[in-house]
């Protein structure tokens, strides 16, 4: 009679191996498509963003009786180069530094560098990790965001805060544009200016730390009804964060390709009133 | 009526290979129809582990075409006809035989986080919660566990050596559960989440939320909100700031501290004597009889 | 903790080169579902050494499928609701042959078991003021039913699974080891009971992933296996459901009671073809959901029986007023008890007002708005639009009866849920007597929180009662593990899959909802022949995760169980509940006094008529004399007119 221990079935360690399937994967749809759709698409944008922002011309749009827009790239214009009526915080920034921008660029672009939308998308289309469910990334090692650089990642919410400044500049920028030196007037440059805006509040305030702060913390929901009922509205939003992270990403691209058609003198701004 | 070629792997942990079977499949039928009828008729020793065949239990789960599906929830008429189907055992876990896994890690992990913690000073029947704070944890209860979402993350699917450190989808869903449970007295999940469970190797790529048959909304309903949860009390500055400040047991977040949400903690500042009424303020005692409807029943 | 030990079998064995894996456990639960995890977690609070027995993964049991939710008197609704007004619908709908004590028992001890649930962490859905939210089913008179949307099984099963997790952390925190007093031992089968002198000293069976033999030595076994549906077609059991539970029973000498009484859930999905018999919650009713024929008539009304004749709307208008003021109107007919629902779409179907697959139309799409369908039956949405491709938000629903439950099982008192055999308990589905001849929704659910905590107490004091514990005998050992390794060592024979369908088209087609002598008769012939084709049957390949060898060895237990349900079927000569004779189509206040006993004498099952323990005076008070007189017989009605001396009322039961 022998007299060995029986291992306890639930603790036994993975002795046993996995299935020995020599395909890397076995999808056959085609799963390379989104990855490839993002990589095309970020990097479309970034290289005009870059190539926009570096060239320093065409940003800012003048005409008639101070008629004037400015690209969201380069507001708040705060550097000395800038046309004086564009700046909305001075200009105190020497000439060499780049962007004009300088406040609020490398702002924006952490909020959508670390926000959980963008993290997804080029996780998985510029990493690889994974290109798509179900097939294996390329990486022989893989700590996630638990050491230096990645969990950097968990300051988004100090650079949400930080785009809704941004955002409020915006803003103020898109209403200015209404009044020149005769008063209020509108072009089609407006309206962009302005349906830009308000997608970027979407995508702002539609962020996940920003779900979080105003009402996904509680535990007790009950006990606050206005955050609730401003939490559920912003939950609705969030399910459209990816869309919007895409569309307002679109829309800047509009708007600056806009303004900076009519300022090269391409063709004119059609005005509606005044 | 249409014929399908089946390719379904055969083997066990010494090793296996695909093998094809061609099956007549009828209307409305599911790949686990199909399974068994390879059962009943071609190979009665095929190993498919299955249960309720209603999406309810979980137990199905599988890879079909290189993506993890319940088998009785893929419909065959998702299928091109004459499409070959290719059937194979989820990857991330031991293969016992067949299309059957060893999916005890999971049972594994589940053990090792804390269960819910009754809050004290409530009997059995005293429990009272609104439906607002109770939808957020109801979402993640509907887990069946089919462990789906951990068989597609990559961080254990493609990295054997993190199955230690990272407890996967189905638990961060646990966790938040309780997080969110209005009347779990721990307070100590974050952390738990954070140090524990590896909640910072997830890199939000959302796989389990695509694969999950329940629609539970893993990634943005309980990843991001655990994982903005542990920015609350790890990341802030602010809060950071104050621990060096205040003493650490009077922290939330902190194991023992106060668990009730803004109520005050002392006498002084509350507004009224004596503790708040674990029965809710609104309740006077003694109760009205008649309006009890329960009885004890004598020992036996 | 080292007396698990594995051991060669001892010699002079046929087979002395299988090792037996041998664990020694205080009580062992056999069935991991609601009643078998409620048993282990009483055994464990009592401190017995505890194993728990799952034929499938933890957490997966057939509970999980229960949708309706857990019928308890709280009273959180409408406080009219108390134990007594539940027990009054629990023996009626019972057709008043219920263990009338465990229906008492149930009634009073629900509130208690549920509430406990929310110790455990279960989430239900809440009232207003923040209590349990209670809903509506059939058969019950008061909003009832504890309930999380349509998935309460799930809760359930979820919430004991962690009770037992979070029992097991602190057998960590204390002796160093998850599994110090409770364990689970998943995708385990067992196969047979080992009784020694009487008494049960252990259980014996296989792992289903390895093929190996595991045997326990344990003094008392709760069982709480569930159900037979495997042994006809259409169902919505799952293929765990082979009566295990009923048959180790009969073998180790416990007896059963009321086989004959099968409920046939009316609404199960009907197309397509594969998931026929797939369950669709009686809540579809309960919400709002009406059933039409396919001339578009809501059939139901044509179908209430006198018996229930006051208690149902008789218009449209009344029923559709039910749902917002259920205080002043009459309910639905289409929430009839299940037995007659079912019979009344099985007519309905046969008068050649069904559809083209064998259903009728349940429709909720033209009653309430998507939204409301969206979030009051989320589970049944999507059963739909992934089985069927339906959208029930703007179709109706086609559906017919499906074997859904057993009322019959093992024979327990209804105090310590202790059956015939010493050691041996029995809760859940595969105990009998507390739904007499028909279950009311919900009360499964409850019926296993109840009975399946009073299983594990009474087994843990029984074992505190030995002075010894009953040995395993070698021999029996050895002949248990001849009979599991059988199927996988024939040269020749059937296919196990082959002869199974053929049992299942005995049992659907000669034993089903209407039920006739020359029928029965047949099913009894066939089955006997198929007994010996059960007993020869073969299983090719290994013994790891092997599903033909394990049809094999559940077929054994199908095959007698079919056997008890068909024998007492063609005894019982009336229809009540869920047995209908249509030779005998009425109920018969004499048949009302008798349980029909199966036991099984040699490898014969046997019948033996026992009368129904009688309910006393203050219970009977409960009810109204003219309803009475449905169920009861003359001399019965006789002796309640006669006075006596004590009291009824609100002490009704107090006196057991």
């Amino acid at each position: 009679m022998t007299t060995t221990s029986a291992e306890p079935a639930a603790a036994r360690p993975a002795l046993g191996r996995r299935a020995a399937i020599s395909a890397k994967h076995l999808r056959t749809d085609r799963w390379w498509v989104e990855p490839v759709y993002t990589v095309v698409g970020l990097s479309a944008w970034l290289i005009w963003g870059l190539v926009h922002t570096l060239l320093i011309r065409d940003y800012y749009f003048i005409e008639g009786p101070g008629y004037h827009y400015l690209t969201p790239f380069f507001s708040p214009c705060v550097n000395v180069e800038c046309p004086p009526d564009s700046a909305l915080l001075g200009r105190w920034a020497p000439s060499w530094v780049l962007p004009y921008a300088i406040l609020s660029l490398p702002l924006l672009l952490l909020f959508r560098l670390t926000c959980y939308y963008y993290r997804r998308a080029y996780y998985r289309s510029y990493w690889l990790s994974p290109p798509a469910c179900a097939v294996p990334d390329g990486h022989a090692k893989y700590t996630g965001e638990t050491r230096f650089p990645l969990i950097m990642q968990n300051l988004h919410r100090y650079a949400f805060y930080a785009a809704v400044l941004v955002s409020i500049i915006n803003t103020i920028d898109a209403v200015r544009s209404f009044w020149g030196t005769e008063g209020f007037g509108f072009g089609l440059g407006n309206i962009l200016l302005v349906g830009n805006v308000v997608l970027l509040w979407a995508y702002t305030i539609s962020c996940h730390s920003c779900r979080h702060i105003v009402g996904g913390r509680l535990k007790h929901f009950s006990r606050h009804p206005v955050r609730y009922r401003a939490w559920t509205f912003i939950s609705r939003l969030n399910t459209r964060h990816k869309e919007l992270a895409w569309i307002t990403l679109g829309t800047l691209a509009l708007v600056d390709i806009y303004i900076l058609a009519i300022a090269a003198g391409w063709f004119s701004d059609p005005r509606f009133f005044n | 009526m249409a014929r399908h070629t089946f390719r379904v792997w055969r083997g066990d942990a010494n090793g296996g290979q695909l093998s094809d079977y061609e099956v007549e499949v009828n209307e409305g039928e599911v790949v686990l129809d199909v399974l068994h009828r390879l059962q009943a008729t071609q190979t009665p020793d095929l190993a498919v582990r299955w249960n309720c065949k209603a999406g309810k239990c979980g137990s199905c789960s599988m890879e079909i075409n290189g993506k993890p599906k319940l088998a009785c929830m893929t419909r065959m008429s998702t299928f091109a006809d004459g499409e070959t189907v290719t059937v194979t055992p989820l990857r991330t876990f031991p293969v016992i035989r067949d299309l059957v896994t060893d999916v005890s890690f999971n049972f594994q992990k589940l053990r090792e986080m804390p269960a819910f913690a009754p809050p004290p000073g409530l009997k059995p029947g005293e429990y009272r919660m609104q439906q607002v704070d109770v939808e957020r944890s109801q979402e993640f209860r509907k887990c069946i566990e089919c462990f789906l979402c951990q068989n597609v993350c990559h961080v254990i699917r493609d990295h054997e050596e993190n199955k230690p450190a990272f407890s996967g989808p189905r638990l961060f869903i646990r966790a938040a559960e309780l997080d969110m449970h209005p009347l779990d007295a721990r307070t100590d999940r974050k952390e738990f989440a954070k140090e524990e469970q590896g909640l910072g190797y997830c890199n939000i790529t959302k796989c389990c939320t695509e694969v999950c048959p329940e629609h539970i909304k893993i990634t943005d309903n309980a990843i991001i909100p655990m994982k903005e949860r542990v920015v609350d009390n790890r990341y802030d500055p602010l809060v950071w700031l104050g621990r060096k400040i205040f003493r650490r047991d009077q922290m939330p977040g902190y194991l023992g501290g106060p668990t009730q949400e803004r109520l005050p903690v002392s006498e002084i500042v509350a507004d009224r004597a004596g503790a708040n009424s674990p029965y809710g303020d609104d309740i006077t005692f003694p109760l009205p009889t008649e309006s009890l409807t329960y009885e004890h029943t004598k020992e036996d | 903790m080292t007396d698990n030990t594995q051991t060669s079998a001892a010699s002079p064995a046929p087979r002395a080169q299988e090792t037996v894996e041998r664990h020694r456990y205080d009580v062992l639960v056999i069935g991991a579902g609601g009643a078998g995890l409620r048993a282990a977690i009483e055994a464990r609070l009592a401190g017995k050494r505890t194993a728990i027995i799952s034929k499938s993964l933890f957490g997966k049991a057939h509970t999980v499928m229960a949708e309706g939710g857990a019928a308890a008197a709280m009273g959180n609704v409408n406080p009219n609701d108390n134990w007594m007004v539940h027990f009054r619908d629990t023996m009626r709908g019972g057709k008043f042959l219920n263990n009338y004590r465990m229906a008492e028992l149930h009634a009073k001890e629900a509130p208690e078991r549920v509430w406990e649930l929310e110790t455990y962490g279960a989430l239900f859905d809440r009232t207003k003021d923040g209590k349990i939210s209670q809903r509506n089913f059939g058969g019950h008179e008061y909003p009832r039913l504890a309930h999380v949307g349509d998935r309460t099984g799930l809760e359930l099963i979820r919430t004991l699974q962690q009770k037992i997790v979070s029992l097991q952390q602190e057998d960590k925190a204390e002796l160093g080891d998850y599994e110090a007093r409770v364990r689970v031992f998943a995708e385990c089968t067992i196969t047979d009971l080992l009784v020694t002198d009487g008494r049960i000293a252990g259980a014996i069976g296989y792992y289903r992933e390895s093929g190996k033999i595991v045997l326990f030595e344990a003094p008392a076994i709760v069982l709480a296996t569930g159900g037979v549906g495997k042994a006809y077609k259409v169902t919505s059991n799952s293929w765990e459901y082979t009566g295990d539970g009923h048959a180790l029973a009969l073998r180790a000498g416990a007896t059963l009671i009321n086989m004959e009484f099968l409920q046939f859930h009316p609404t199960g999905m009907v197309w397509p073809p594969s998931v026929r018999g797939i369950l669709v919650t009686e809540s579809v009713r309960g919400d709002g959901g009406v059933l039409r024929n396919t001339e578009g008539k809501r059939f139901m009304f044509d179908y209430v029986p006198d018996v229930f004749r006051s208690q149902y709307a008789e218009t449209e208008e009344e029923a559709d007023r039910w749902y917002t003021d259920p205080d002043n109107n009459r309910r639905p007919p289409e929430l009839l008890p299940r037995d007659e629902v079912a019979r009344a779409i099985n007519a309905e179907v046969k008068a050649g007002r069904g559809t083209p697959a064998g259903g009728v139309y349940l429709d909720v799409s033209s009653r309430l708005p998507a939204e409301v369908i969206l979030k009051k039956l989320p589970s049944m949405y999507h059963q739909f639009k992934e089985l069927a491709d339906v959208d029930i938000t703007k179709q109706p629903m086609e559906v017919g009866p499906t074997c859904h439950y057993i009322m019959g099982g093992v024979e327990v008192d209804a105090d310590t849920a202790a059956t015939m055999v010493p050691g041996l308990f029995a809760a859940g589905e595969v105990s009998g007597g507390m739904h007499g001849s028909n279950r009311l929704g919900g009360n499964s659910l409850s019926d296993l929180l109840v009975f399946g905590k009073r299983a594990g107490e009474h087994a843990a004091k029984y074992v505190d009662s030995l002075s010894e514990r009953p040995a395993v005998r070698p021999t029996d050992v050895q002949a248990a593990i001849g009979t599991i390794l059988a199927p996988l060592t024939r040269a020749e024979g059937e296919n196990p899959y082959a002869v199974w369908h053929e049992l299942q088209d005995v049992m659907q087609s000669l034993v089903g909802i209407i039920r006739r002598k020359h029928e029965l008769e047949e099913a009894i012939k066939r089955l006997e022949e198929l007994r010996p084709r059960v007993a020869s049957v073969k299983a090719t390949g290994g013994r790891r995760f092997n599903p033909g060898w394990h049809l094999a060895l559940d077929l054994r237990n199908m095959i007698v169980v079919s056997e008890c349900v068909a024998r007492a079927a063609l005894e019982r000569e009336e229809s009540r509940g869920g047995h209908t004779r249509e030779d005998f189509p009425t109920m018969d206040p004499k048949w009302r006094r008798l349980n029909l006993v199966c036991s099984l004498v040699g490898d014969q099952v046997t019948l033996t008529p026992k009368p129904v323990p009688k309910m006393p005076r203050e219970l009977l008070a409960l009810f109204d004399k003219a309803e009475l007189k449905k169920y009861l017989t003359p001399e019965e009605l006789a002796e309640l007119d006669e006075p006596s001396e004590s009291t009824g009322g609100a002490e009704a039961g107090r006196s057991n």
